[in-house]
């Protein structure tokens, strides 16, 4: 029996977190350093989601909705808890006697605020610039994203429809998004592969996927080292759970425009 | 892919985007689309609505907080949510801190879970492929899924074998998956 084979089943333990003990801390150290165990984790994850169908029940009362969008509210991305910053016991509890100490305190608070105020203003132009910048960027993509959008390729009137594959990587941040049409079906048990193709060293893993009835497939931002420079991007046929390394000739590649 | 899963990438996607520029209209969206999953989930593990729309909350917060926890090239936004809502509700039923980071929860291929039909169609073979089971094994699947029970648990409960339990765990959940790959392969 191989390592693997030996943690098999406690792998679908662990994906319910049903495995405890020293079973599951052998299990997440032999994770640690195993790429296939992991994938297959993965896959066993996602078997689990098919149980959560069967739950049926009555739509959440519509408070909840109320109450989830007012702790948004109460609660901007990365600052968790707001800190209580009253001070009023304080204040109370000096006394007459610290009005001196007060009024020195009291001007070093109008000063500070003056310099709060001109860094609060600074911050609202400059979130005001990023909604604007998000509005601009959304209108641009609209017609990629929007499922009601009609997608058209246009290639010579007597070439048959050819595969196709468009990229697009940004780099700075680690973002790739891909779209393919007119692909090949596959047998089973195999998918395709997208590949990050370096300027220096091996090709890098971007994403398995398999067409639709279509042809049609798409990879939205896979895990990737962060910065790689990109040479090219290659597309080649691997099993469904991927490879490490191309072990099948390159099917389509494509350098950038 | 269907039609209705080739319209939902993008709407994830726009989703996840908004949820990682702090577009608070993006949670709005998230919650339309997916409240219902969520609620069920954990209105199935826990029994109690009180508990489950507590456990709504906390998932949705978890990634308003947290957006980049989910990876959309592995697995879809609905998919990801109901295991991190079974998850979150067995922690709250046993009482127990959780045993799973979400950022560790990725997921590899699952059906897309944000279409009714779709949902209503998958949830019948689901349902089919467990009525198929024997018993016991589908009872020791449901013992570990919606009740959170440990193998030693369920071996304890049930009087089986330690190995007997893992076995027909790991079995119950290929079983599953062979079921919906054989629909991909089919096109149905």
């Amino acid at each position: 029996m191989s390592e693997h084979e030996q943690y098999a089943e406690d792998l679908a333990l662990y994906a319910l977190d049903a495995l405890t003990g020293e079973d599951r801390a052998k299990l997440a150290q032999h994770l640690a350093g195993c790429s296939s165990c992991r994938l297959e984790l993965e896959q066993l994850r996602g078997d689990t989601a098919l149980l959560a169908l069967t739950a049926v029940g009555p739509r959440p009362p519509q408070r909840v909705r109320q109450r989830l969008l007012e702790a948004i509210a109460r609660e901007p991305r990365g600052h968790a808890v707001a800190q209580d910053r009253s001070v009023r016991g304080w204040w109370e509890w000096l006394g007459w006697a610290a009005a001196a100490a007060v009024l020195i305190l009291a001007f070093s608070l109008w000063r500070d605020n003056l310099v709060l105020k001109d860094t609060l203003a600074s911050a609202t132009s400059r979130e005001a610039e990023s909604v604007r910048q998000m509005e601009e960027l959304r209108k641009i993509a609209a017609p990629i994203i929007d499922p009601e959008a009609q997608r058209v390729t246009l290639v010579s009137a007597k070439a048959p429809p050819q595969p196709q594959g468009k990229a697009y990587y940004l780099k700075n941040q680690n973002s790739l998004v891909f779209l393919a049409n007119n692909m090949p079906p596959l047998p089973p048990q195999k998918a395709y592969e997208l590949w990050l193709i370096p300027t220096r060293g091996n090709p890098i893993p971007a994403g398995v996927f398999k067409p639709d009835s279509r042809g049609n497939a798409s990879v939205v931002n896979p895990p990737l080292p962060a910065g790689t420079e990109a040479k090219a991007f290659a597309i080649t046929v691997e099993n469904q759970s991927g490879s490490l390394a191309p072990t099948s000739p390159i099917l389509m590649t494509g350098a950038g425009e | 892919m269907s039609s209705q899963q080739r319209q939902d990438v993008p709407a994830d996607l726009a989703i996840v985007t908004g949820l990682k520029t702090g577009d608070q209209r993006a949670i709005a969206s998230l919650y339309d689309r997916y409240s219902s999953v969520v609620y069920a989930v954990a209105l199935r593990v826990l029994g109690d609505t009180g508990a489950a729309e507590d456990v709504l909350q906390e998932v949705f917060l978890q990634l308003w907080r947290n957006p980049d926890a989910f990876d959309s090239a592995r697995g879809s936004l609905g998919s990801w949510l109901s295991v991190i809502t079974r998850n979150r509700a067995i922690d709250s039923l046993r009482k127990r801190r959780p045993e799973t980071d979400i950022e560790d929860v990725v997921l590899s291929v699952a059906p897309d879970l944000a279409g009714e039909a779709e949902r209503s169609r998958a949830a019948e073979k689901v349902r089919g492929v467990m009525g198929a089971m024997a018993p016991a094994q589908r009872t020791a699947l449901e013992m570990a899924y919606w009740e959170g029970m440990s193998h030693s648990e369920i071996a304890d409960k049930t009087g089986e074998p330690l190995g007997t339990i893992k076995t027909r765990i790991r079995a119950g959940l290929i079983a599953l998956r062979k079921s919906f790959h054989a629909d991909r392969s089919t096109g149905r």
